[in-house]
Parts: structure tokens; C-alpha cells; sequence
């Protein structure tokens, strides 16, 4: 009895959570799928009647923004955040004095809330209040920087404020990943006269990939779930020039009472997660296998 | 012989509480039963929260309880409502929907086709509703003929409120067109003074256009346009005239006004930083809050042109089951209707009563101005529903329209474009 108990304790102890996991996750992914099909509006409908969700979605002006400014907002998060990581804790790594305490300021940032980010660099940004009106109490009275109420421009507000929160902890991961390199191959490439830069380019960075691709997976869905950064600091932009599919999918399920949008908006941004996430775990079990 | 002694014993006593056992469960039941009503009980889901608006509420629990009722509040704060109605929609989907919900205007409407609304026509009978409500009002408060909800109040949109003294000194009265508050404008902006106080939140450039295009194309193009979706309407010469204003209007506010929450914009009013707000008459309890006397310190108008915007708060009667939620919800119906209510509520709350035959004695003076053109909007059919509020238009259709205006007031975007842009959109939120 005992015998079998210990064979199987581990699977009973998981059962419960994995049962919810597969009700509360995927069996929540497939009703939503369900209703992103049917006319939906402020309560739930379950007569599928096809594709008119996608086709409203993708007819919308403000989901156009919406995807654009994902994809700009990511492209520019992620590159931003990986090569200030980078050179930060290639900085850190040059076995400087106060490491420690540089290392917790720079990773401070990422114990902050968003809502506490996006607020904080809502007031630094503000034309009136903020950095503009600092540097123009200096004398530089020509001094500009009212990106965050400019259409055009806000959307690299809060890929300022989110990078601002997120390097440190690529930081944290690269510096990790820095001190993990074989110290046999760097001493060999400094004992034959590798100038630093090129032992770092040429011999540190590529043993790092599999960091790099870490980074880039968290970066990318962080980037994808922003809602409460947008919200506190730009509450969607002006207009609506900063809405992202998450602030999207809000306002459309519970401002709009139009539950039908909701769910397809929330299936495409599922299948951007898919993109990013499916070929990466294609690779992971295609070098699992080989191995 | 001992044994069978003591087993007969033990059976008998078994058996004797068993029956006594099933003789206390039995009287219990009946017990209960016998004082299963207890009064009328209604359970009220309300947004509500906030100092003013809370204390209006309390007098409705206050009267419900005098009344012999029993009020389980449901208050749901935030969002303008978004929180209260997810709260609303897992209520009525597990079956046990609050007897009273505060809904307004298509919305009631909307959740009668879920087939979630209860028929308050008895009480709406018995006390006169049709003959004290404007006909607008309680057109609003029916469903398919029967009444479904009981208005609590008449909020103004088109006011248009001004610092007393920035415009005395200067020389100026309150404009009565729209070319006569461009002109004032440019000529306080010359001096220095911001001419509109604005929040640049969707809601409030969605206030502003409407008022815009009330006084520009007048009450057929408002109902037309905003009522009935009417693509003529939408795509006529008034439309792109009514986006020229708005152009104009976005060199009156001032840098930072992106995000700016409609009392810092009254407030930038009260302390003479900026001289106009176009704003509901919820305005009104920030200036009198602040003690600010009304014709003294601050003036209030209509903006220009002719018509009345409203939004009516109301509370939308849901099916319950059992007779004292039934009652309740019967009680609730007659009292917000009632004289003492609408009276009480609405000097708390800054709003006129919905009930038109209130004396308005204790009310200030905009509320005298607004209860007059309430009136005689009502008689020369220019009494129209806010779309910006959620009265003329689901939430689908009247976001497709904020969408456009908002997204039009804050870039360099062309009257004709923003035009096209709307059209586009009403369509595909339908």
C-alpha cells in the first residue's frame, strides 16, 4: 500500500492544481474562443454565427492603433531593455567596488508596480510639471518634451517608462549569465592578447544565448499584458493613441458591455503569444530530443 | 441476564431519541415557517460612493426603513459604473439579480432584451408616474410599454460655467453664440487667461462636442444625428461645421490639460486661472462646496444655442423572487418617486428633481434656470438625451463616437476626415 502510495503521492498532490489549471485556463481559453464566434454583447450569447467579430475587430480604427502600437511598443521594449541590460552588467561585471549596491539600485525598479511607474513618470512627463518645465526654469526656454500629450509621440512615453522598469532585471539575468562563463576560456583569450571588447563580442555574448532567449520571452509577454502601465500613465493616450489589445479588450468587455470584441481581441493577442512562445518551445524539445 | 437486561435498555433509549430527535426538527420547521415574512426587503446596486452622492443615497435608505423596509446596499465603486455592472452581469447570470440597480438611459433597456427586467407598472399606476414626469423621462423608464424603472433625477450637460469676476473685469457676459464665445476667448487668451478649463479625458471632449453640436446644428440635427444615427445627418455640412468649432475650441485649452480630471477644471475656474468650463451641473457642487456663491463668485448659462441635454439617474427594477423582495422592490419604486425624495436627493446632489411638480423652494439659482428650460424644452420639443452620458445611445455606438471626437480633438486630424471616420465607425459598432 505504502508502496504504491509513494509511486503515486506525487501525481494525487498535483492533481488538484492541475485540474484547476486545465478548468480555470485552458477550459476559460475555450469558452472565450467560443463567444469570440457568437454576437455577444452585454451578456453572453452561444449561437455561433461566424468570422463577424474578426471582421468588426479588424475594421475598427482604434484596434489598427491598438496592434501598431503592441508591435512598435514591443519591438522597442524589448531591443531598449536587452541592450541596456547588456551594458549594464557588462559594466557591473568589471569587478568595480560597490557592486552590490549598484546592482540593487539598478534591479529597484522592477519592485515597483506599473501603477506606481506609469504615475511616477506620468508627473516627470507632464509638460507643465515635469521635466519640460524644470529644464525651462534653467533658462533653456526653448526646451520641449510633450510627447506624452502628442499623439504621435506618446506611445514612446511608455516605452520609456517600461524600459525604465524592466532593464534592471535583464540586468540581473545577463549579469548571472556573465559570471556563469567559463573562467578557463576567458583567461586562455587574455593569455594570447584578446583586446576586452573582442573577448566579450566574440567569446561571452554567444555562450549567453540561451539568456538571451530567456529575456526575450519574459520581455515579450510582459510587453503584450501591459494594461496598468498604459492606464496610469497615459490612461490610454490621448484619444486613443495609446491603446494597447489589452486596454482594448477592457474597455470593450466592461465599458462597452460588448463582450463579442472582447473575446476576439483577446484571441489575437493570444496567437501573437503563440508566435513568439510555439517556436521557441519547438526548439526546446527539438534540442531535447537530440540530446 | 445482566446483558439482555442492559441491551433491552439500550434499545428503548435509542428508539425514545430517535423520536425526540425527529419531534424538534419537526416543531423547528414550523417555527420558521410560521415567520417567514419579515417585510419588504430590497437589496440596491449603486455606484454611489462618493461624499455627496453618498449622503443623497441615505436619505433613500433612511425613508426605505421608516417605511418598514429592510435596504442590504450593494455599493460599487469606480470606473463610472464599469465595476458595478460586471458585479450586475455575474448577479443576473447566477440567477439572483438585486432588486434595484442604478441604470440609466438604453441600458435599461438593453438588459429588458436579456429578459432580466421586472414590470413596476402597478406602483407606476397607483401613483400618477405619467402625469409628474416629462414624456421624454419617462419614455426612457419603460420597456416595450411597461414600466421597468423609477428616474431619480434631471443633470444638465450644456452648462457653461464662468468666473464672475475674469469676465467683469474684462468687460465680457456670457456668450450666447458661438462666434461671440470664439470672440471672447481670443481676446481673454490675449490677456493671458486660459479661455476653457478642460480635462482631456474621452468623456469630457465627448461633453463638450455634443454641446458643440447642439448649439450649432440645433435640436433636429442633435436627434437626428445622435438619436437615430441618421447618415445623412452624420455626414452632412453641420457635422464638418460642428468639427470646425471643435478645432477652434482646442486652441482655447491650455499644455497641460491631457488627462486632467473635470474638477482640477473647475477648480482652474474657481481661482481665475481660466474663465469658461463646459461642464454638467455636477460643476455646480464643486463651486458651491468650495463656497462659492452662484450669480457672485460664478455664473452659470446654457451654452449657446437652443435645447436641453439631460441625463436621468434611475434605478432599474430587476426580477426577484418572493413576495417580500417583490414588496421591497414595489416600496423602492413609490419612494424614489415620491415628493420628500426627489426634493432631498437632488439639493444634495446638485441636480434638479425628475418630478415635475417639486417646489424648488430651498434649490440656488441654476437650479431655478435649469428647472424653467427643463420646462419649456420639454413643451417646444428640444428636450434631448446626452449621447456623451449614455442616454441617446448604447455603449457600442456612443464609444464609437467618442472614439472619433476624442481622436479628432487631440491630433491635427481634418473636419472631413474626422467625418468619414465617424460614419466608418458608427457602422462597425452596430
Amino acid at each position: 500500500m505504502s508502496n504504491w502510495l509513494e509511486k503515486h503521492l506525487p501525481k494525487i498532490v498535483l492533481g488538484p492544481s492541475f485540474l484547476a489549471i486545465i478548468l480555470f485556463v485552458y477550459g476559460f481559453i475555450a469558452w472565450t474562443a467560443w463567444i469570440s464566434f457568437t454576437k455577444s454583447r452585454l451578456m453572453p450569447k452561444y449561437d455561433i454565427v461566424g468570422f463577424i467579430q474578426y471582421d468588426r475587430l479588424f475594421d475598427s480604427p482604434r484596434w489598427e492603433v491598438a496592434i501598431d502600437n503592441l508591435f512598435i511598443f514591443g519591438f522597442l521594449f524589448i531591443l531598449i531593455s536587452m541592450f541596456l541590460g547588456l551594458l549594464i552588467a557588462i559594466f557591473l561585471d568589471q569587478k568595480i567596488r560597490i557592486e552590490g549596491v549598484l546592482r540593487t539600485i539598478y534591479l529597484y525598479p522592477m519592485a515597483l508596480s506599473l501603477i506606481v511607474t506609469g504615475t511616477a513618470w506620468k508627473w516627470i512627463l507632464n509638460p507643465g510639471l515635469g521635466l519640460e518645465s524644470v529644464v525651462k526654469s534653467w533658462g533653456f526656454t526653448n526646451f520641449t518634451f510633450d510627447w506624452v500629450i502628442n499623439p504621435d509621440f506618446a506611445i514612446y512615453t511608455v516605452v520609456i517608462a517600461g524600459v525604465w522598469q524592466a532593464s534592471g532585471f535583464v540586468m540581473a539575468l545577463f549579469l548571472a549569465g556573465l559570471r556563469s562563463v567559463d573562467q578557463e576560456i576567458i583567461k586562455a583569450a587574455q593569455v594570447d592578447g584578446v583586446p576586452t571588447f573582442k573577448i566579450y563580442s566574440a567569446i561571452i555574448i554567444p555562450s549567453m544565448a540561451p539568456i538571451f532567449l530567456s529575456a526575450f520571452i519574459v520581455l515579450a509577454h510582459l510587453a503584450i499584458k501591459s494594461f496598468d502601465l498604459v492606464i496610469a500613465l497615459t490612461g490610454g493616450g490621448p484619444g486613443y493613441a495609446t491603446d494597447l489589445p489589452a486596454t482594448y479588450m477592457y474597455t470593450m468587455a466592461f465599458s462597452r458591455g460588448d463582450i463579442g470584441q472582447a473575446a476576439s481581441s483577446a484571441i489575437i493577442m493570444m496567437l501573437v503569444v503563440f508566435a513568439v512562445v510555439v517556436p521557441y518551445l519547438y526548439s526546446e524539445l527539438r534540442n531535447k530530443n537530440d540530446q | 441476564m445482566n446483558s439482555v437486561n442492559s441491551t433491552f435498555k439500550f434499545k428503548w433509549g435509542n428508539h425514545m431519541f430517535k423520536k425526540l430527535v425527529v419531534a424538534a426538527v419537526a416543531t423547528s420547521f414550523t417555527l420558521t415557517a410560521s415567520v417567514s415574512y419579515a417585510g419588504p426587503k430590497a437589496e440596491v446596486l449603486h455606484w454611489w460612493t462618493s461624499g455627496g452622492e453618498a449622503k443623497s443615497v441615505a436619505v433613500l435608505q433612511k425613508e426605505f426603513s421608516e417605511n418598514g423596509g429592510s435596504w442590504t446596499d450593494m455599493p460599487v465603486a469606480g470606473g463610472g459604473g464599469d465595476a458595478a455592472m460586471t458585479a450586475l452581469r455575474a448577479r443576473v447570470l447566477s440567477g439572483n439579480a438585486p432588486a434595484a440597480v442604478q441604470l440609466k438611459g438604453p441600458s435599461i433597456q438593453e438588459w429588458y432584451e436579456e429578459g432580466a427586467l421586472a414590470d413596476i407598472s402597478a406602483v407606476a399606476k397607483k401613483n400618477n408616474w405619467s402625469k409628474v414626469l416629462p414624456a421624454s423621462i419617462a419614455g426612457h423608464m419603460k420597456c416595450e410599454g411597461k414600466w421597468c424603472a423609477a428616474p431619480v433625477n434631471v443633470h444638465r450637460i450644456d452648462w457653461i460655467w464662468a468666473n464672475a469676476s475674469v469676465l467683469s473685469s474684462n468687460g465680457f457676459g456670457m456668450p450666447k453664440t458661438w462666434d461671440e464665445f470664439n470672440a471672447t476667448a481670443k481676446a481673454l487668451q490675449a490677456k493671458g487667461i486660459i479661455p476653457l478649463a478642460h480635462g482631456g479625458q474621452a468623456w469630457q471632449d465627448a461633453t463638450v462636442f455634443e454641446a458643440v453640436a447642439l448649439g450649432i446644428g440645433g435640436a433636429n440635427f442633435f436627434h437626428d444625428a445622435f438619436v437615430k444615427l441618421d447618415k445623412k445627418a452624420l455626414q452632412s455640412d453641420t457635422m464638418v461645421k460642428v468639427f470646425d468649432q471643435m478645432r477652434i475650441m482646442r486652441g482655447f485649452v491650455d499644455k497641460n490639460f491631457s488627462g486632467r480630471d473635470w474638477n482640477l477644471a473647475t477648480a482652474m475656474v474657481m481661482n481665475g486661472e481660466a474663465a469658461f468650463q463646459i461642464m454638467g451641473d455636477w460643476a455646480k457642487g464643486e463651486f458651491l462646496a468650495a463656497g462659492k456663491v452662484p450669480g457672485k463668485d460664478f455664473l452659470c448659462a446654457s451654452t449657446p444655442g437652443e435645447g436641453f441635454l439631460y441625463n436621468v439617474d434611475s434605478f432599474a427594477m430587476f426580477k426577484v423572487k418572493g413576495s417580500e423582495r417583490q414588496d421591497g422592490q414595489k416600496l423602492l419604486a413609490k419612494l424614489i418617486v415620491g415628493k420628500n425624495f426627489q426634493k432631498v436627493f437632488n439639493l444634495n446632489k446638485g441636480s434638479i428633481p425628475a418630478r415635475t411638480d417639486v417646489s424648488l423652494n430651498e434649490f440656488d439659482h441654476c437650479a431655478h434656470v435649469s428647472a424653467a428650460d427643463m420646462n419649456a424644452s420639454s413643451v417646444g420639443g428640444t428636450l434631448l438625451p446626452s449621447y456623451a452620458h449614455g442616454m441617446a445611445l448604447r455603449g457600442a455606438q456612443a464609444g464609437a463616437i467618442t472614439d472619433t471626437v476624442t481622436a479628432h480633438f487631440n491630433s491635427k486630424m481634418s473636419s472631413k476626415d474626422a467625418v468619414a471616420m465617424l460614419v466608418k465607425a458608427i457602422d462597425n459598432s452596430k
